[in-house]
């Protein structure tokens, strides 16, 4: 049976084919709908979104010692995050297969950085497999698994944003039922006392030699011959890259299985042909290794070490020019940002803290992160998932150092970022009793990725109810006392919190409940928020004097008429009353969308 | 021989589903397809693209730079945004059709003037409302569907089975307004 399916699909499918029982993840993107494909097998897979990436891998790893074939899926920066976990699991070895998909960010189109995790299965000293398109990503998942089981170790399947979201056509086959293995007690292979790793730690050793052997034996690896006057060694999504460049005029060695890297298949292509390039987007991962072998190769000297080495990229930094093209005025475009939704509940917080002064707002990953740009100017860094509020803390107690210093350190995150690492942070925040100010922006859902369930929503991935978590009772468990619970859309409510927190001399934390606009309403949301996003805004011309007021909360369902001179509201709007509020001439009314 | 389609837009307009019907009965009509898309960020009022390539045995799912056969616009000034990518020799289909963006909103940019005169100027452009037709045909959403119609048709791919593909692909209650959509977007290339 065939079907047009993206990489992320391919892998989902992958794992329904090799018998997979339990899977776990974290949303982030590319990674974020293999799991959601995953639990469309709801009959033959237990699949489920964990608080974070290191907890999604260790009930993986549970899984795993218990008997059952397993995967966990991440995004690149993800992995960070679970990586204590994995470097040990690679000591210990599997009973079930277990498989760990990186979903690296080539061109940083949603990330904050562009590690290369290949480095990963190097550093842990585990098999890696790259994928190249959809076919090879659901086939290669398959292989994965056998390969975890027969050689006793996790294996790192590395995907990036383009084999993850581009589709292609997969012959699909029928499920293959493997069962759960036994689980016996085994304490020698997995209790890590030293006494144990030490021995485990030359089975890792002994391990690479044989997954060396197989990675110059196995049909992963493979040349294929044309001319000799040019090889191309390629892995990933770029060896359809190079292919488009270069044709029938080069020979290629593909890589599939990539670490441990073929050494013999290198050389034996290496020794063959004039000229070798080297094609890897990020590190020189490969590169590093044939020119350790002895021989000389093109790699980043001459193409990019950052971004997508998409066709045209190559073709510019091998030829010096790309495919001919239509010379155009392009300065007639104007950039096209991506904005906060008309009616996005983060809207009213940032409004009014980006007219504070001495504030320092410590920034988190997610859909607030907009905060930061126009019209709001409100977050002065972001680092990683749940830093918003350690790092606020950080300065925080470096401001408090100070005499007279009047800045202030206000952490802001999401309810799921909160989730994922910020409940940690906060502990620091009350433990150390620092002055730090925390926001969190409960939105009832996980945004950014799409619309992911989360611990606070009260559903699981398999659309089950379940208990949801109470943020402020946790907030106060953690040691905070002074906790306000808000709704952000009310702008004095919002003002005379700041102010509160501002005036206390302990740790405050401030809630702001409201649903994504783009939520779909659980029968809770639906209670709760009763007639929520039902009405719109409209601007009574003759009152509005054009000041540009309600513009400056940076609304993309409000626009200025040049012609006019007034503001005029758009039907995206929903009626949150941001804008109502800030007009000085009351020229904004609520009626029936 | 590949051919590429590049679908252009912005996030919301509908892109992604009329990409998938189109490479769905690409597929069914026996090409190697291939397909990419970027998400993400993008869901947030950017910029988005759907690129489709299709022939014997496709490699790159990536159209490059100067290579696209056709470029379908559903917003007018991302024509413009994706224009190197199209061949020389390439036609342009623009929908007619403005999305003002924060800058835009904001006052700080005016909506770029003469867009449809440049595309005509540079390469065969052909200019369609969009907008217009889905509001006659009573739901402004079909618009993607309708210019998914402009696609087959530029590209001679009317013998495939479009409207079993609808059929397979859309909730029942609107596959018949879908299919109206299709051939009133035929119509207009």
């Amino acid at each position: 049976m065939k079907k047009l399916l993206t990489g992320n699909e391919a892998v989902a499918r992958g794992a329904f084919e090799a018998g997979v029982k339990f899977a776990s993840a974290y949303p982030g993107t590319p990674s974020t709908e293999i799991l959601e494909n995953i639990a469309t097998y709801k009959k033959d897979i237990l699949a489920e979104w964990a608080p974070n990436e290191k907890v999604a891998l260790e009930a993986v790893i549970g899984a795993s010692i218990a008997g059952a074939r397993a995967i966990a899926s991440m995004k690149h920066v993800g992995v960070n995050v679970a990586a204590d976990p994995l470097f040990t699991y690679a000591y210990t070895g599997v009973n079930g297969g277990m498989v760990l998909v990186t979903a690296d960010e080539p061109g940083q189109h949603s990330s904050q950085n562009e590690q290369d995790n290949r480095n990963y299965a190097k550093f842990a000293k585990i098999a890696m497999l790259e994928p190249t398109d959809s076919q090879e990503a659901k086939d290669m998942t398959k292989a994965a698994f056998e390969i975890s089981e027969k050689y006793d170790t996790p294996v790192l399947l590395r995907m990036t944003t383009r084999v993850c979201h581009s589709k292609g056509i997969v012959a699909c086959k029928d499920r293959e039922e493997v069962g759960i293995k036994d689980y016996v007690k085994n304490t020698k292979k997995y209790i890590t006392v030293p006494a144990h790793a030490r021995i485990l730690r030359l089975k890792v050793e002994e391990r690479l030699q044989k997954l060396l052997e197989f990675s110059n034996n196995t049909s992963l690896n493979y040349i294929e011959w044309n001319s000799n006057k040019i090889g191309v060694i390629a892995s990933g999504g770029c060896c359809s890259y190079a292919k488009e460049v270069f044709g029938d005029s080069a020979s290629y060695l593909k890589l599939g299985f990539t670490h441990p890297l073929p050494t013999e298949k290198i050389k034996e292509f290496c020794n063959k042909v004039e000229k070798v390039y080297i094609i890897e987007e990020n590190d020189p991962y490969i590169e590093e290794q044939v020119r350790l072998l002895g021989f000389e190769c093109i790699g980043k000297d001459l193409i990019p070490f950052c971004g997508e080495l998409t066709p045209d990229v190559i073709r510019k930094a091998i030829y010096g020019k790309e495919n001919p093209s239509i010379d155009y005025d392009a300065d007639k475009v104007v950039p096209r940002p991506p904005t906060l939704c008309a009616g996005c509940p983060h809207r009213g917080f940032f409004y009014t803290i980006g007219k504070r002064k001495n504030l320092l707002v410590s920034g988190d990953i997610g859909c607030y992160t907009l905060g930061f740009a126009e019209p709001y100017n409100a977050m002065d860094y972001n680092i990683c998932m749940g830093a918003s509020i350690s790092a606020g803390h950080g300065a925080q107690q470096v401001f408090s150092m100070q005499e007279n210093l009047p800045m202030r350190a206000v952490a802001v995150l999401g309810d799921s970022t909160f989730f994922h690492t910020g409940i940690n942070s906060l502990l620091g925040v009350a433990y150390n009793q620092s002055n730090t100010i925390t926001v969190i922006l409960d939105n009832r859902i996980t945004g950014m990725t799409g619309h992911q369930e989360n611990p606070g929503s009260g559903y699981t991935l398999q659309g089950k109810e379940t208990t949801p978590v109470d943020i402020e009772k946790l907030v106060r468990a953690c040691g905070i006392e002074q906790v306000k619970v808000i709704n952000p859309n009310d702008l004095t409510t919002v003002e005379n919190a700041l102010d509160w927190a501002l005036s206390l001399h302990e740790p405050a934390v401030i809630i702001t409940r409201w649903p994504c606009v783009l939520k779909k309403f659980s029968p809770q949301d639906k209670e709760e928020f009763r007639g929520t996003f039902t009405k719109r805004c409209t601007v009574d011309a003759e009152v509005c004097v054009g000041c540009r007021s309600c513009i400056k909360t940076g609304c993309p369902a409000i626009f200025f008429d040049k012609t006019s001179k007034k503001a005029n509201i758009g039907l995206d709007c929903v009626g949150c009353e941001v804008c109502l509020q800030v007009c000085p001439k009351q020229a904004i009314r609520k009626e029936e969308a | 021989m590949v051919k590429s389609i590049l679908l252009v837009g912005v996030g919301g307009q509908g892109t992604i589903l009329a990409s998938k019907l189109l490479t769905t009965g690409l597929m069914e009509a026996g090409y190697d397809v291939k397909m990419s898309e970027i998400h993400g960020m993008s869901q947030r009022g950017g910029s988005v693209s759907s690129q489709v390539r299709y022939g014997d045995k496709v490699e790159s799912s990536v159209i490059e730079v100067g290579g696209a056969d056709i470029l379908v616009s559903f917003e007018k000034m991302e024509a413009l945004r994706w224009l190197k990518y199209l061949k020389p020799a390439g036609k342009v289909v623009v929908n007619d059709y403005e999305i003002n963006s924060m800058p835009i909103l904001s006052g700080k940019f005016d909506y770029p003037a003469g867009i449809l005169e440049e595309l005509s100027s540079k390469v065969p452009t052909k200019i369609v409302c969009a907008a217009k037709q889905a509001a006659e045909l009573g739901n402004p959403k079909v618009m993607n569907i309708i210019l998914l119609g402009t696609i087959i048709k530029s590209m001679g791919l009317e013998a495939i089975h479009w409207e079993k593909i609808i059929r397979d692909n859309v909730k029942a209650q609107f596959v018949e307004l879908n299919v109206k959509a299709l051939a009133v977007g035929m119509s207009l290339v």
